[in-house]
């Protein structure tokens, strides 16, 4: 598995260039053609010739990172989140920046040159800078320029019995599916790797438009909370207990029969599945599901947590029940069709 | 000697107050080769003696510890509280990784309650202290197996080489003053130098300058300079209290500072045309200065500062520039502080 590799490359929204190099690479020799669009979307199709409905799985490569908005005469860069981040995991993190990776460090005023109010006040985008060392506006311009966009440094690595690493929302969901192009299916499979699905799902729409697919699987890494200081209604779902279905979340309400069908494959196979607990959140299905006159679509996604944070953490194994559980559903729907 | 190297190798070990011996091993290891004399006190404290020809017993002083954590509690589901070893801002505490030092090292990732189980009140809000835990991805029974109430955590940082001589990472307070006795010491090697110079790597300053206490009467000098960062200037910092990186070490005019060492390193550095700025603080500053100068019946004493930007954070940023050009200036001022000099220190 490339999850190492996927969670380690950079691909802020809209610059996903890296991992799809990447993708493109681990897929080639397993699928009959590959192509991108004019968005940057990357398919792998297997089977195009084949009998029975045509299969849609669907990860998104993009990452939420960040944007450097302005260079101050200091030499500081002023910046902007792409995507969901929230401001108090930024504090005391080093970044990489622009396609040569420049090092830069996001501080924090002294402790000691704090009032105690202070402590409790979130600093948020306007107060934060990325310092790259530069010691004026022009030494930082030889750098970087605006517009160029900043990522975790995260190693990936075991943690226990889970690992760690950045993005995992959603290189956990392309590592499945790069696995999933060496499998053969007696159906159509479009390998489906999307782009900008952190700012408004605006990859998927336009593939499954060019698919129109008869069905779609959204392969993704969503939120656990099965932490310290959460009570157990609180948790969403839970690491180790297998991948996580969604009923029901703001983008979309699942199929219910593609739900049905997800359930009562885990069940016959012994594979853990559970249900995502809170409705919270979007995924790339909330688009592909309204494509055309509309796709059965569902999403599947491995728990993590302190997801769209440096430090994203998840149990492997979810990830290798999401990939058997998906492999065994594009099985059933070759053999019995869509409806069954 | 590759001094980037020495900041990257020190930073990158953990030496937490009181229990600094990796860090002070390593540095030891560096000075022995240079030293006429080098051991270790009861506290853990690291002293080399340099012979000069006898003008004189200079302590330069640099704290090897480090702020860091320590296990608190291992609740039922096996995620560890902890309590903080120094002063920490909690804000740079969240998504950091960090290593639990138990029976082996173990690799954690300090959480906090999700964004979408707070309120939107609570959302503006700092995490509250009491929210923090560390996650090592194990259950209980193995984690109780591998960590005790009281094991030192310390942060997990790299460091980052920035532009041009600049640098990020952990515990730069107070191993770059380290780095910067050393690069004093070696050029110690080179120059025939009127005073004896005991460089001290000293244990326990984050929680109350404590080493410094006891290695000053162990050495009973007559005159030091304790080394130890300063604030860097940063939006939001008033300008009197940040210093400019790249611009030189920086002289402290403080209490703590003996008037005619001030005036004697601002000479040397003149001379030398070493770069320098100056701190006009107006009180003594909780650095080993305090501690020193008032060691036994007293010491003529200075701090000698290095501008270090988001200091207590992991990303404490620095220029080296400044750490060679405060090394020159401390050997300068060895060689140059003669024996007349040093007997006129008490005549006020």
């Amino acid at each position: 598995m490339f999850l190492k590799e996927l969670s380690e490359a950079r691909g802020v929204s809209s610059r996903e260039q890296e991992v799809r190099d990447l993708i493109r690479e681990y897929i080639k020799p397993h699928v009959d053609e590959v192509f991108t669009d004019s968005l940057g979307n990357l398919y792998g199709v297997k089977g195009k010739e084949k009998k029975g409905p045509k299969v849609m799985l669907a990860a998104h490569m993009d990452e939420v990172g960040l944007m450097i908005t302005s260079i101050e005469k200091n030499g500081l860069l002023r910046f902007l989140p792409v995507g969901g981040i929230d401001p108090r995991v930024l504090v005391s993190k080093p970044v990489f920046i622009g396609k040569e990776k420049v090092a830069g460090v996001i501080g924090a005023k002294a402790i000691h040159l704090q009032k105690p109010e202070e402590r409790t006040q979130v600093l948020g985008f306007d107060d934060l800078y990325i310092d790259i060392g530069a010691s004026d506006e022009d030494e930082a311009k030889k750098l970087v320029k605006i517009g160029d966009v900043a990522t975790f440094t995260t190693v990936f690595g075991k943690l226990g019995d889970l690992c760690v690493g950045k993005a995992f929302d959603d290189r956990a969901g392309c590592t499945a599916l790069v696995e999933l192009t060496k499998l053969e299916f007696n159906c159509p499979v479009y390998f489906v790797f999307t782009v900008q699905e952190e700012v408004g799902l605006r990859g998927a729409g336009p593939a499954a438009y060019r698919v129109n697919p008869d069905f779609c699987l959204v392969l993704e890494g969503t939120t656990a909370s099965d932490v310290a200081g959460t009570d157990e209604e609180g948790y969403s779902t839970t690491l180790g207990e297998g991948p996580a279905v969604s009923v029901m979340d703001r983008s979309v309400i699942a199929h219910p029969k593609v739900v049905g069908r997800l359930f009562r494959l885990a069940e016959e196979n012994g594979i853990p599945l559970q249900n995502k607990r809170t409705i919270t959140g979007g995924t790339d299905a909330g688009v592909i599901a309204l494509s055309r006159e509309g796709v059965p679509t569902a999403t599947v996604a491995v728990p993590c947590r302190y997801i769209h944070s440096p430090v994203t953490v998840m149990n492997q194994s979810d990830l290798e029940h999401m990939i058997k559980l998906t492999e065994l559903f594009v099985h059933d729907i070759a053999e019995k069709g869509v409806e069954n | 000697m590759d001094l980037a190297e020495l900041l990257n190798s020190l930073s990158e070990t953990s030496g937490v107050s009181g229990y600094e011996t990796m860090a002070a091993d390593l540095i030891a290891e560096r000075w022995l080769p240079m030293a006429d004399e080098i051991r270790r006190d009861a506290l853990g404290n690291v002293i080399a003696l340099k012979k000069g020809k006898g003008h004189g017993k200079l302590l330069l002083a640099a704290h090897i510890d480090e702020i860091g954590l320590m296990v608190k509690k291992i609740d039922e589901n096996g995620f560890i509280r902890f309590a903080t070893v120094g002063g920490f801002d909690f804000r740079t505490l969240v998504a950091q990784e960090v290593t639990i030092h138990g029976k082996e090292d173990l690799r954690g990732v300090i959480g906090a309650k999700p964004p979408h189980l707070q309120s939107p009140n609570d959302q503006k809000k700092a995490y509250p202290k009491d929210e923090f835990y560390i996650d090592v991805g194990l259950k209980r029974e193995k984690v109780d197996e591998l960590v005790r109430i009281g094991d030192i955590i310390t942060i997990n940082r790299q460091v980052q080489k920035l532009a041009g001589q600049r640098y990020a990472g952990k515990s730069f307070d107070d191993r770059a003053c380290v780095v910067m006795l050393t690069a004093c010491f070696e050029r110690l090697t080179q120059i025939n130098h009127n005073l004896d110079v005991y460089l001290v790597a000293t244990v326990q300053e984050e929680v109350g300058t404590r080493g410094a206490l006891v290695s000053s009467y162990g050495i009973n000098p007559d005159l030091a300079v304790a080394v130890d960062v300063c604030h860097g200037e940063f939006p939001g910092v008033r300008s009197d209290k940040g210093f400019i990186l790249g611009k030189g070490p920086v002289i402290s005019m403080g209490p703590d500072t003996h008037p005619r060492i001030l005036d004697k390193l601002k000479e040397v550095a003149d001379e030398g045309k070493i770069p320098y700025q100056l701190d006009a603080s107006t009180s003594a500053r909780g650095t080993d200065a305090w501690a020193i100068q008032i060691a036994r019946s007293g010491v003529a004493c200075s701090l000698l500062s290095l501008p270090l930007r988001y200091m207590h954070t992991s990303v404490e940023t620095l220029d080296l520039g400044d750490i060679k050009e405060g090394g020159r200036l401390l050997a300068e001022f060895a060689l140059k502080a003669d024996r007349q000099f040093v007997e006129g220190l008490p005549c006020f």
